[in-house]
């Protein structure tokens, strides 16, 4: 939970729409309604330690090893805070174009249950580390510090508190430091948000600081939904939507909220604020019991803690620390490159392909061969297929193998199916495409090699040849797939087509 | 054997480096005196309850060797964590709570040759004037058996008046150490906010709370204080101190501007007790005589002090104490159920105080009711440090009362919990600013010690134990209790 003043808590206030009911006579009854989405978004950092303790993270090691009498909350023991949490705090900040507050102060945020062992979590309040960013079309509310909490396993079906049989606590995770990351409500669809999330995943990783892993909850995404009067600027009733734990779920979160709402709405009911859990097998939402919720978390400054103030030093680290994000890589693909804006952000969004591919232009330097874009279309095209999931550093392929290759068909020495047929070969037992090309004497067919061909297939398929005569074009598939099949694909279709239209128009 | 009692930790240093007196006999004189007390003041001790230190070889003469404090014995509040040893804050909550790691302060106190003598009964978790409110019973006065010792540090304090422990440390929230190292006729230093380190200390109000020495006179108090001090990684609010810590020599106060305010008089509160008035005007009559400057100065915020303390001490007092929820260590009670777990243990642990503490700290930081209390309470707060840093421009250091009274009867005031805290009208200012303050036994009043406090700017604890030294020794303060 962000503070009370984000805009997404404000649109709580009843007197903020008029969505209780349709007001008689006044509006058209089928008035579109507009989704309100803003985000709430928890990032575990990469950090070697935890926020407030030498205990290091955790992967999956026995439970309860990961820990010391600090993340334990024994008695007498006082939190210090993480310098590496704290720059990848800043970067983060940075990365989102948030101003950085000169002095933050960490807040006890007070609330009782098994998996916060001191009985208040060590978040921010009314001045977080930063504020006021945003990241494409998305304004950034804030970012600030805090610690996680441990992980509760309860037996039983539900997996959820109440009525388990008994729950036992892992207290390994507690103390991960966190980024909580809010958003204004500027996301407009379910899709929109999921596309938006999207950014912000590969913005972190690019950043280095967490392994955003939703399915392993490194990520986390909550979602703030309201809906109201298109072209209206007041805020709706919203609710908080929990435990969307990948984009798909978000999405699906989302749209069901967002129906659920509207068809409230449009019966002339309210949409009352609570909070919902997302249950991925149903797809449903169901209200949290008010007890799993909090109401009063009696927020007091931390006084263990003195005012986080990131010296000069700290802030030119993180600073000199930021790489090129993917947002502007993108668009330098876009505008610099020539490419599609789709390809573009394909190319940027995937760290590892955008940087193979930038290998390979330069690979390509000045030699003639593939420009940029016919390089970009390998990448995202071929290579990717042939890649699957795994990642383009561990290819046999190498970017200058795949300049290379794209070269060749570029300069029309191989043909293109030739040339995914080389890719395959490097990719499967790699080699230089120049050498598989003379080995396999994959060289595009000759013009005189060609004539022949093409002669034997026009004079093979006279009852094709009578049908193209006849002004039925789609019959010359015969006659190319014939002249195909004999240069085993080392013939330019364009090239064996003109041939076969002069050939039979003589 | 009787006389080495007499001894202060200083001389008795003196005595076994000189080789004329054995480490370990002095620790067992201590440990069996310890053992067989019957004022209630240690809630444990050395040998009997937890094996002793002897981290040399069982021996407190190597112990000797190991570091300027000789193998002294300490007396230890039970708020300060020691490794394997109960540290229970003196509530029931804590009871058998055996500590994975040790406070700081009591580290370095080893460190420098000190052996832990025993833990020493307290006020639970500090919340207290009187001692009276221990889970563990309270501790008489030695000077009067039907009195209180003072609190929260009541164990302390009384342990080194009785002769239990040549010295002791206890820490000091609102008074904690001052009040009753006052009402037990002993020095009690409650240092500058963030020159000993918090780690270990059970937390009440950890804005306020701060470690310092009980002992029998004003070097002692010196030498215990500099093996305390030090900034320290495990504490982001420890600060050290930025000099070294002297010897006090001082027998004169020539020059030295002693700011009296009637804020922080007889005329501030009633029920100053004239008795107290008296050994105030008869201090400020020593002060003159020894060339100090007796001046008035103002401090118009300090009398609401008490009022900011109530509201700001209980209310991190209600977010430090959230942890004893019987999860992970200490007591547990209920039928499995988490919120019957909770509520059992919760209110079966505690005590009547520390309830009332934690109810009025959790609406003081309610919705709602934030800015009204602990808003205000802040603000006054840095009223009152204003007041000082004012003062403070004016004087070297302020003249108080440490009590408004001598000690009081056991039971008298238990069941007002307002008059309680009136207790700590005089000392509450000092630490809601973050400064040092000592208080020295200056007279006797209907045969009872009567304490003196004098306080001074942050980090200035070398200036305030040279004063407190000279005025030791004119005043010359030698009543005792009786020793059993």
């Amino acid at each position: 939970m962000a503070d009370p003043s984000t805009t997404a808590d404000r649109a709580a206030d009843p007197a903020a729409g008029h969505l209780g009911g349709p007001a008689p006579g006044d509006e058209p009854a089928e008035r579109r309604l507009e989704p309100v989405i803003g985000l709430e978004i928890h990032v575990q950092l990469a950090t070697r330690t935890k926020m407030f303790c030498a205990c290091a993270l955790s992967f999956g090691e026995e439970p309860n090893t990961r820990t010391c009498p600090v993340c334990l909350g024994h008695p007498g023991t006082l939190p210090v805070p993480n310098a590496r949490a704290v720059h990848f705090g800043l970067m983060i900040g940075m990365a989102l174009e948030c101003e950085i507050a000169l002095r933050s102060i960490f807040h006890r945020k007070n609330y009782f249950y098994p998996d916060l062992p001191k009985g208040y979590q060590i978040s921010q309040y009314d001045t977080p580390l930063c504020a006021g960013g945003r990241l494409r079309d998305v304004r950034i509310h804030r970012v600030h510090l805090e610690e996680d909490a441990a992980k509760l396993v309860h037996e039983g079906a539900s997996g959820r508190i109440h009525g388990a049989a008994g729950s036992v606590v892992d207290f390994n995770r507690g103390g991960t430091p966190l980024v909580e990351i809010v958003t204004e409500p500027d996301l407009r669809s379910a899709a929109d948000a999921a596309d938006w999330l999207r950014l912000l995943r590969v913005t972190l990783r690019q950043l280095g600081v967490s392994d955003v892993n939703m399915d392993e909850g490194s990520l986390r995404c909550d979602a703030n939904v309201s809906l109201r009067p298109a072209g209206t600027a007041d805020l709706g009733v919203k609710t908080e939507l929990k435990n969307m734990n990948s984009f798909r779920f978000l999405e699906r979160g989302v749209d069901a909220e967002i129906a659920r709402q509207e068809e409230l709405l449009r019966a002339g009911r309210a949409v009352v604020q609570e909070t919902l859990h997302f249950d991925p097998t149903t797809g449903s939402l169901s209200p949290l019991r008010s007890k799993e919720e909090a109401h009063d978390y009696r927020y007091l400054p931390e006084p263990d803690l003195v005012p986080l103030a990131p010296t000069p030093a700290m802030l030119r680290a993180a600073r000199e620390a930021l790489p090129e994000l993917p947002a502007a890589r993108s668009e330098r693909f876009s505008t610099e490159l020539g490419l599609p804006v789709d390809t573009a952000r394909m190319l940027a969004f995937s760290a590892e392909l955008g940087d193979f591919f930038e290998a390979s232009v330069a690979a390509s330097g000045d030699r003639a061969g593939a420009d940029p874009r016919e390089l970009a279309n390998w990448v995202v095209g071929e290579l990717k297929s042939s890649l699957g999931d795994a990642d383009p550093t561990s290819s046999r392929v190498r970017p200058d193998a795949l300049a290379e290759l794209a070269g060749m068909v570029a300069r029309h020495e191989i043909s293109r199916a030739a040339g995914r047929q080389v890719l395959e070969i490097v990719a499967a037992e790699g080699g230089a495409p120049a050498a598989i090309v003379e080995a396999r004497g994959l060289a595009r067919a000759g013009e005189g090699e060609l004539a022949g061909v093409v002669g034997r297939a026009v004079a093979e398929n006279a009852d094709a040849v009578e049908k193209v005569r006849a002004g039925k074009t789609k019959a010359m598939g015969a006659i190319v797939g014939a002249v195909m099949r004999e240069t085993k694909g080392r013939a330019d279709g364009e090239e064996v087509r003109r041939m076969i239209e002069e050939r039979i128009r003589a | 054997m009787s006389d080495l009692l007499e001894l202060t930790a200083a001389q008795a240093i003196e005595r076994i480096e000189a080789r004329e007196l054995g480490a370990d006999e002095l620790f067992d004189l201590y440990r069996e005196r310890a053992a067989g007390e019957d004022l209630g003041a240690f809630l444990s001790v050395a040998g009997r309850d937890f094996p002793a230190d002897r981290a040399t070889n069982g021996s407190a003469d190597a112990a000797a060797s190991k570091g300027p404090l000789a193998g002294l014995p300490l007396a230890v509040k039970d708020l300060f964590c020691v490794e394997d040893v109960e540290s229970t804050a003196a509530s029931r909550i804590l009871a058998g709570y055996r500590p994975p790691y040790s406070a700081t302060a009591v580290t370095r106190l080893r460190d420098a040759g000190a052996q832990v003598l025993g833990k020493t009964n307290m006020d639970e978790f500090a919340m207290g004037s009187s001692n009276e409110n221990s889970g563990f019973g309270p501790v008489l006065n030695p000077w009067d058996r039907s009195r209180v010792p003072g609190g929260s540090s009541g164990g302390s304090a009384a342990a080194v008046a009785a002769g239990l422990a040549p010295w002791a440390i206890g820490t000091d929230t609102g008074g904690s150490i001052r009040q009753p190292a006052s009402l037990c006729g002993i020095v009690g230093l409650k240092p500058t906010y963030g020159a000993i380190s918090r780690h270990g200390m059970i937390a009440f109000a950890s804005s306020l709370d701060q470690a310092g020495p009980l002992t029998r006179d004003v070097a002692d108090a010196a030498l215990l204080f500099r093996h305390m001090v030090g900034a320290d990684p495990c504490d982001s609010t420890s600060l050290g101190l930025p000099e070294p810590v002297r010897d006090p020599t001082a027998e004169r106060l020539d020059g030295l501007r002693i700011g009296i305010s009637p804020e922080l008089a007889s005329g501030g509160m009633e029920g100053v007790e004239p008795g107290v008035d008296a050994v105030l005007r008869s201090t400020l009559v020593t002060v003159e005589e020894l060339g100090g400057r007796v001046q008035e100065v103002p401090l118009p915020h300090s009398g609401h002090g008490l009022s900011a303390y109530y509201v700001l001490a209980p209310a991190e007092a209600s977010a430090n104490l959230a942890r004893y929820d019987g999860v992970r260590y200490g007591r547990r009670a209920g039928d499995g159920d988490l919120e019957s777990q909770y509520e059992r243990t919760r209110s079966e642990g505690f005590g009547p105080e520390v309830k009332r503490r934690i109810m009025l700290g959790t609406y003081a930081l309610s919705a709602g009711y934030y800015d009204a209390y602990y808003g205000r309470a802040q603000r006054v707060r840095t009223l009152i440090a204003e007041d000082f840093r004012r003062a403070f421009e004016a004087v070297d250091l302020v003249i108080t009362p440490t009590s408004p009274t001598v000690a009081f009867g056991l039971g008298e005031r238990t069941q007002d919990p307002l008059a309680m805290y009136l207790s700590d009208f005089f000392t509450v200012p000092m630490p809601l600013a973050g400064l040092p303050a000592i208080s020295i036994p200056a007279g006797m009043s209907e045969g009872l010690p009567v304490g003196i406090q004098l306080a001074g700017p942050a980090f200035s604890e070398n200036r305030l134990l040279d004063a407190a030294h000279a005025l030791e020794g004119a005043l010359a303060f030698d009543s005792r209790p009786a020793r059993g």
